[in-house]
């Protein structure tokens, strides 16, 4: 490795003033202006995790409101989906690296990219507005007619805020697809591309065909709280589970929205420290779309007991476990990547391993949901939030920080200190585990979820789980604390410190300038050519 | 296959980057629509005779009338981007204030039709009477009826503003229309737009038709 | 029921637990075996294996398969009630489940059933979805305003289980909970007697309500020759297929009945006029299940039986 030195021209010293941000339509800026406010949503879902785990501990409801569980409840969902799941890694890290992965300058519609930061926050704002004025006390699944008729909190606020949120995802899910198609470096085939924006291309497809629907949805409550015409109310002749089934359509495929990305940043990390390319390459690429696809066909399988019809329920079982396969397919492929290779234990690689071992237990635990008269049992208690938030944190989050730790070099052009980042990652995923293993095993004693007071004998895992919390929240403070630190001591890191593939590392500085590349780099090989031999695979 | 760097500059390329994303960007509309259209099928498929009934209330004729005239503003439309295609600027204008004006008139007789059902109190709402039986089921379908055709509207709203804008950049010579897929892809738009009515149309105003 | 879904449950415990501690240990495995030694080391590349894929897209799709036979065998068995069930109707709402015996006798938040025999539960909400989740049996099922849905189970075991809503309902959505208490025949036949005197069986409650809301003067039960005939016969009705105006046909099900009384005209039986009135916010959830419970009982002298229902 050659001795480190910043570039003086890049993309973060080409202007200082907070205009030079806010107008800017650079992609490497606007990914951080999403990173630094989706990190805020972050921060404020999970003060709310805090403060109802801090609830649970004991049985009765004793330390908040059953009104005020209920708000926090529905504040931790609605934010942590929305608005920081959704766009955690497309918006911060897909667009910071979709460019710079493919060899192009910017994305295909720089201007729109910047209005979908400025959409995602005025969707924002109009969130928080519905939350300081009151909050909102229906899930984050709305479900009709309580979202539509009998809530009495902020609900059409809050649905304009989502209503909003959605086009920046949108916008942004169209730029990708546009940049893919159209921007690839001169050889960059489609079987040459990464695997990170393979998923980048599938997360699109689900976001751009998805979000519509929501949008739906959403309005349509709106629609009925505003006239009470009894679109999903069964008093005045409307169908309360249209809601449900228009609901799930945006929000089964919102999975793997939030899944599929980090999926794509753990073939990069597993490539770059085993140095081999990704096994299977293919099949994993087209798993990635098989996913998009299959995503949208299982939606029915959230109302088993919500009498949707038998055969209904016969059909979307059916079709859900074939999701089970393109996962598999990913899991298997990545520990076969390890097999031979030369295994580094850098911060972002354990991020990679808690990865795929949580996210195996979160697939394999989402059979059980699939599963017909096993779900009538565990649907809507303790065991569905345990099964999703291995996917969403395990899974998603665990592919969040992976991406955090490895390309926040190329960002800011520091390093991080390496003891303190796996210190951090070990207690993230101890507390993890702590906090929602034992979620399982209430649910299948049949705790139900969203309970504000609990029936004692379930006391014992809710202590359990409040402890885990506990760690899993000092384990997120710790990195901001180090990555902060890192700005400004850190040791400079050179362009590309951890010896990776790929022309983000191999082609431009770190941080980058402003143009991304001094002369459009031209592709010759296959993506993760570690060997040097460029094979096929 | 790969479009590369170098053309990254060049007028075709711009032009198919900017079209493609038209085209995304409309498939988003699509599932929009049909999240709606399958709301509708689903209250219909529920009241069959009483959408049925409902349906009667609407004027086929100047439902009739709109339907021409959308069609012709699309045809306006071609017209323009094919004049657009080949650098005539007159024509070009000439047939954007045209579809303009279709547009205002499908506008205007909309609203003349939404004024009737104010009239007739069928608007959804605290105000909405019906003298039949089922006047739960009937407003449903009035509800989706202005919901859908509201939207579309808006959609007609935003397609007017957007042609009005390139009218104005051709007309004070700012936009090269040979060098640019706006009017393309602003036609692309206005031509979903209607796709979008040939469905409201049999769906709110002919199904009652049949008994 | 319990037992099966359990036998079900263990065998995806099993199913997860080996393919979590496979993959635990084959990366654990490798990430020892084959951890870096030196900086400059350079593993050599492996070509993908086909043979491999096939195997690990075709062993998890068999599994995958075998867990939705089972789960689906299971699932149908829930959804078809024992012809000897007896029937419970059951309310929710905000916050509380409100149960009817057929004897008329009523409880709130707490199910007496007998041990060993079938119960089925016909299951309504009053306002929003509710849930009705019985953990110790395995079974669940929403209330959904506006339409019948139903569960069935078989208590073997005495003694109070937990009855949640398991739904989100609301403020006091935690509080919608209560107790199902099985007993002994002869103790829930004893139960069931009790307080007797001066309550009415559901039948002839809904019997006095259909007098009173003169559906007799339409719907008659042998009309003779020369009446003029304004509405279907509701005799043997109950589980009978219904040849509809609009040319499909339904099963004349409890959901069907309910319907027809708050909305006749929105499955018109072939033949008749639509000039029967709307019962919607006319009779409460409670006299509905009365009414229905009376037609239930509608069983002309030549028998009818087929295709009835308990």
């Amino acid at each position: 490795m050659t001795a480190a030195v910043e570039p003086k021209d890049n993309y973060l010293t080409a202007g200082f003033s907070l205009k030079s941000w806010l107008t800017t339509t650079d992609h490497k800026r606007i990914g951080v202006l999403y990173l630094l406010s989706i990190t805020f949503f972050f921060l404020v879902g999970g003060l709310a995790a805090v403060l109802f785990r801090l609830e649970l501990l004991t049985p009765p409801g004793d330390l908040v409101s059953a009104d005020s569980y209920n708000k926090l409840f529905t504040l931790h969902g609605i934010v942590m989906v929305f608005l920081f799941l959704i766009p955690s890694v497309p918006a911060a890290f897909g667009n910071f690296l979709v460019p710079l992965m493919i060899g192009a300058k910017d994305l295909a519609f720089p201007k729109l990219n910047l209005a979908s930061w400025y959409v995602f926050v005025l969707g924002g704002l109009f969130a928080l507005w519905a939350l300081l004025t009151g909050g909102v006390d229906t899930g984050w699944t709305f479900y009709t007619p309580y979202s539509s008729t009998y809530s009495n909190t902020y609900v059409s606020l809050m649905a304009i805020g989502i209503f909003i949120a959605g086009f920046s995802s949108i916008f942004t899910g169209l730029n990708f697809i546009v940049t893919i198609h159209k921007m690839r470096a001169p050889g960059l085939t489609w079987f040459r591309l990464p695997l990170f924006i393979w998923a980048h291309y599938a997360t699109s497809l689900i976001i751009v065909l998805g979000t519509p629907v929501l949008a739906v949805a959403i309005l349509l409550v709106g629609v009925e709280r505003l006239f009470g015409i009894g679109i999903f109310n069964p008093a005045i002749g409307g169908d309360p589970l249209l809601f449900q089934h228009l609901f799930w359509f945006y929000s089964h495929p919102a999975v793997y929205i939030m899944i599929l990305p980090s999926m794509g940043v753990v073939s990069e990390i597993v490539a770059c420290f085993s140095r081999k390319r990704i096994f299977g390459y293919k099949f994993v690429a087209i798993a990635s779309l098989a996913i998009a696809v299959y995503g949208f066909l299982v939606w029915g399988h959230h109302m088993f007991v919500s009498s949707q019809s038998v055969y209904a329920g016969l059909i979307f079982s059916f079709l859900s476990f074939f999701v089970a396969v393109p996962s598999a397919v990913k899991v298997f492929n990545w520990t076969a990547t390890l097999y031979k290779g030369s295994i580094a234990f850098d911060t972002p690689m354990l991020y990679a391993f808690g990865f795929i071992g949580l996210f195996t237990i979160g697939g394999l635990t989402g059979l059980f949901l699939a599963t017909l008269g096993l779900d009538v049992h565990v649907h809507d208690t303790y065991f569905v939030i345990a099964h999703f938030h291995y996917i969403m944190v395990g899974g998603a989050i665990m592919g969040y920080l992976g991406a955090l730790h490895f390309w926040w070099p190329k960002m800011t052009g520091r390093m991080y200190t390496e003891g303190w980042s796996k210190f951090s990652a070990l207690i993230i995923f101890i507390g993890f585990n702590l906090t929602f293993f034992p979620q399982f095993i209430l649910g299948y004693l049949g705790m139900p979820r969203r309970y504000h007071a609990y029936s004692p004998e379930f006391q014992v895992y809710n202590v359990l789980s409040t402890a885990g919390a506990s760690i899993l929240g000092a384990g997120y403070v710790i990195p901001i604390i180090y990555l902060l630190w890192s700005l400004f001591r850190g040791k400079p890191a050179g362009p590309n410190p951890w010896g990776a593939k790929g022309l983000e590392w191999e082609k431009t500085s770190s941080p980058p300038p402003v143009h991304n590349f001094a002369e459009i780099p031209t592709v010759t090989e296959e993506a993760y050519n570690y060997s040097g031999t460029n094979e096929q695979g | 296959m790969t479009e590369t760097s170098a053309h990254q500059e060049d007028m075709s390329w711009q032009r198919e980057t900017s079209l493609l994303g038209v085209w995304v960007f409309l498939l988003t509309e699509v599932l929009f629509f049909g999240g709606l259209f399958t709301g509708y099928a689903v209250y219909r498929s529920g009241y069959p005779d009483i959408f049925s009934e409902a349906s009667r209330h609407l004027n086929v004729l100047l439902g009739t009338v709109n339907t021409a005239v959308l069609l012709t503003s699309s045809l306006t439309m071609a017209f323009a981007v094919a004049s657009a295609q080949e650098g005539k600027r007159r024509p070009l204008l000439i047939y954007l204030f045209l579809t303009i004006a279709l547009g205002l008139v499908f506008l205007g007789i909309k609203s003349t039709e939404y004024h009737h059902k104010f009239v007739e109190k069928l608007i959804p709402g605290a105000h909405f009477s019906y003298s039949g039986l089922s006047t739960r089921e009937v407003q449903l379908f009035f509800s989706f009826y202005f919901v859908m055709t509201g939207l579309h509207a808006l959609h007609m709203i935003a397609g007017i503003g957007v042609l009005a804008v390139l009218a104005f950049l051709v007309w004070r010579k700012k936009l090269d229309p040979s060098r640019n897929a706006l009017v393309e892809g602003t036609g692309l738009y206005w031509h979903f737009v209607d796709v979008v009515w040939i469905f409201l149309f049999p769906l709110f105003y002919l199904i009652g038709l049949r008994a | 029921m319990a037992p099966r879904v359990d036998m079900l449950y263990f065998f995806l415990i099993a199913v997860a637990v080996f393919f979590s501690v496979l993959i635990a240990a084959l990366i654990v495995f490798f990430a020892v075996k084959y951890r870096r030694r030196s900086a400059d080391e350079q593993p050599k590349a492996i070509g993908v294996d086909v043979r491999l894929e096939i195997l690990w897209i075709v062993i998890p799709f068999i599994i995958a398969m075998a867990m939705f036979f089972w789960g689906a065998v299971i699932y149908l068995s829930m959804a078809k009630p024992p012809a000897n069930a007896i029937p419970v109707y059951v309310v929710g709402r905000q916050w509380m489940w409100k149960f009817q015996h057929q004897n008329g006798k009523r409880e709130i938040n707490e199910l007496h059933v007998p041990l060993g025999q079938p119960v089925r539960l016909i299951i309504t909400s009053e306002d929003v979805i509710h849930s009705l989740f019985i953990p110790a049996f395995r079974v669940k099922m929403d209330a959904v305003p506006g339409r019948y849905t139903s569960l069935w189970f078989e208590a073997t075991r005495a003694g109070s289980h937990h009855l949640f809503c398991a739904e989100y309902c609301g403020t006091q959505h935690s509080q919608m909970a209560g107790q199902v208490i099985a007993l002994s025949p002869p103790d829930y036949e004893a139960w069931l007697a009790q307080g007797a005197t001066g309550r009415e069986p559901l039948a002839s409650a809904g019997e006095n309500l259909y007098q009173r809301l003169g559906c007799t003067g339409c719907h008659m039960a042998g009309p003779t020759a020369g009446m003029t005939v304004r509405a279907p016969g509701l005799q043997d009705l109950y589980g009978k297929r219904v040849q509809l105006e609009n040319g499909r046909s339904v099963i004349a099900d409890e959901g069907y009945l309910r319907e027809s009384v708050l909305r006749p005209r929105a499955k018109m039986v072939a033949g008749y006029q639509p000039i029967m009135p709307v019962f919607e916010n006319q009779v409460s959830e409670e006299e509905l299940v009365q009414l229905i419970a009376y037609l239930k009982t509608l069983r002309s002298a030549e028998g009818g039986t087929e295709g009835s229902a308990p």
